[in-house]
């Protein structure tokens, strides 16, 4: 759906020229929620702008359903944004607007008729549930129910992909939720591409399908969130994650043990989250286990574990244990 | 009262007075709003652009709003005396100081008009822009509609400045009630009518703030 060949943006001239983006490759399959997590300045809000030419990068191509964006007149780029949807962190409405002109406006850009206007934004006011809001101006607005206008608004011209440039960096956590949930919806309800930029791994957990981490203007790690968030390589992917995970994890791989135990990263995806599968290798192997630290939530809609467990007992037996779980589907990573 | 004696005013003469100062300023006002508000837009829309060409352009008008700015207004009325009568036919009376009144005014306001464009939030404008709308629609449907309280402001500065304009006109026969105040009150020293000429326009700026204050206020959404 989107596909960026090389892209590279260089800001300023001579000796003050600065690098956003470098030869930096990125492909987003049709009607999947990907994410792009990176720390602020490494180059992602560059990278988000680049796909609708808000920037235009200042070498390589980019591809939007079967489109390169960089080879297109100005019309044919004016033409090409109405298909591409895009929703910021501060929200961007016209404050001399109220919220059905605001979502009224592409639509009045497009030079659609009245009355199909009207029916388009009323529609688009039940989605995102501000009906009763519909003449207030956006400073009457709380922050959520601003980004929900933003929503519709981007959603009026029908697009095919949504962008999202930090949309709930200036929200709460709650607001922040419901939000994602309503963009959760609108990918499935709608079959649209989403592409969001965010510094929250919380975000891309609940509701990304794949992730790329960016640094220092390049992609160092993509992937499905599963495999990126559960067994991330990269050094920066680490600390976005251990940043959720918190101080448990260091605390766990403190615990005293010696040459008759094994410390280890047991981690458990879909179903097998809920089964016995420890407990039950354990007490047929004979080998004790104490949990050290331990997790048990979702990422997106599929469940996940992970617990860093003490096994104890003689080494073939923890051998036997980590043999067996591995094949009944657990990932085992043995920490020391 | 104060040795004054309002008995001998001539009425009549400061109501034609009167109407000749709101003739000037409407028809100047919107003179100066018809070539400001584009001159102002250009101003902005140019200062912006990475394009050298338009860089071009805005250092030149630049430096023309800068001059006309800072000539004095009574210069300028006299120095215009030649275009004003290709431009009106005239070079005196109520018709005579509309040219300079515009001239005059116009590269001020349109100065108002892109500090007011400037406080529009660049992020809606980028909006705009990801929507596929146009440099023109991005003009006339976001720019200027977010910008109307302070364009509004604008305008009120604008039309207070020129009644104070419209009376210094009067020192070239211009017409009016500054006209009237230099005539009577300071040549013939009758300080009455100078007071009365003094006091309508306080009144006429008073109610014209007032209004343009008002509007600015419906207009403001933050």
């Amino acid at each position: 759906m989107i596909e960026l060949k090389q892209v590279t943006k260089k800001y300023g001239k001579g000796a003050k020229t600065t690098e956003a983006l470098s030869g930096l490759d990125l492909t987003i399959r049709k009607g999947e929620i990907f994410g792009v997590i990176g720390h602020s300045g490494a180059g992602k809000s560059t990278l988000i702008r680049c796909m609708n030419l808000l920037e235009r990068p200042t070498s390589g191509e980019v591809w939007v359903d079967g489109v390169d964006l960089t080879k297109l007149n100005k019309q044919q780029l004016q033409s090409k944004r109405r298909g591409i949807g895009m929703i910021f962190q501060h929200f961007n409405l016209l404050s001399s607007a109220t919220v059905y002109d605001n979502i009224a406006f592409p639509l009045r850009l497009a030079h659609m008729g009245k009355e199909e206007i009207e029916a388009k934004v009323n529609d688009l006011l039940h989605l995102v549930g501000l009906e009763v809001h519909r003449d207030k101006y956006p400073a009457q607005l709380s922050g959520g129910q601003k980004q929900r206008v933003g929503i519709a608004r981007a959603l009026a011209s029908d697009p095919q992909v949504l962008l999202c440039d930090e949309a709930t960096s200036a929200l709460d956590p709650q607001t922040t939720d419901s939000i994602l949930r309503l963009l959760l919806d609108i990918n499935e309800k709608f079959h649209l591409t989403i592409v969001l930029i965010t510094h929250e791994m919380h975000v891309i957990q609940s509701i990304c399908d794949r992730v790329a981490v960016i640094h220092q203007g390049g992609i160092v790690e993509q992937g499905a969130v599963t495999e990126v968030f559960l067994k991330p390589q990269h050094p920066v992917t680490r600390e976005f994650i251990l940043g959720q995970a918190g101080e448990s994890a260091q605390l766990a791989l403190q615990a005293p043990h010696d040459g008759s135990s094994r410390l280890c990263k047991l981690t458990f995806l879909g179903e097998k989250t809920y089964d016995s599968i420890l407990s039950r290798t354990a007490r047929e192997s004979g080998v004790d286990f104490a949990i050290l630290q331990g997790t048990i939530s979702k990422i997106k809609d599929i469940p996940y574990g992970q617990l860093i467990v003490r096994l104890e007992g003689e080494p073939g037996q923890i051998e036997q244990t980590i043999n067996k779980v591995t094949s009944e589907g657990l990932d085992v990573e043995v920490l020391d | 009262m104060w040795g004054l004696d309002f008995s001998t005013l001539d009425w009549n003469e400061i109501g034609v007075a009167s109407l000749d100062t709101l003739k000037m300023l409407g028809a100047s006002a919107v003179f100066t709003l018809i070539l400001g508000l584009p001159l102002g837009v250009l101003l902005y829309q140019t200062s912006r652009s990475t394009n050298g060409w338009a860089r071009t352009v805005y250092t030149i008008l630049s430096v023309i709003v800068n001059i006309l700015r800072s000539v004095p207004f009574i210069i300028l009325i006299l120095a215009l005396i030649p275009l004003t009568v290709a431009i009106v036919g005239v070079s005196f009376g109520v018709l005579g100081t509309i040219p300079p009144l515009v001239i005059g005014a116009a590269p001020f306001f349109a100065r108002l008009v892109e500090t007011s464009l400037r406080e529009v939030d660049r992020g809606v404008l980028e909006a705009a822009q990801s929507m596929g709308a146009s440099t023109w629609q991005v003009i006339m449907k976001v720019l200027l509609p977010e910008a109307r309280p302070g364009l509004l402001a604008g305008v009120t500065i604008t039309v207070v400045t020129l009644v104070s304009y419209t009376a210094m006109s009067g020192m070239v026969g211009g017409g009016g009630l500054g006209d009237l105040a230099i005539r009577y009150g300071y040549y013939r020293y009758q300080k009455e009518v100078m007071i009365i000429s003094v006091l309508a326009m306080i009144i006429l700026v008073q109610v014209l703030q007032m209004a343009g204050d008002r509007l600015v206020k419906h207009f403001t959404r933050k």
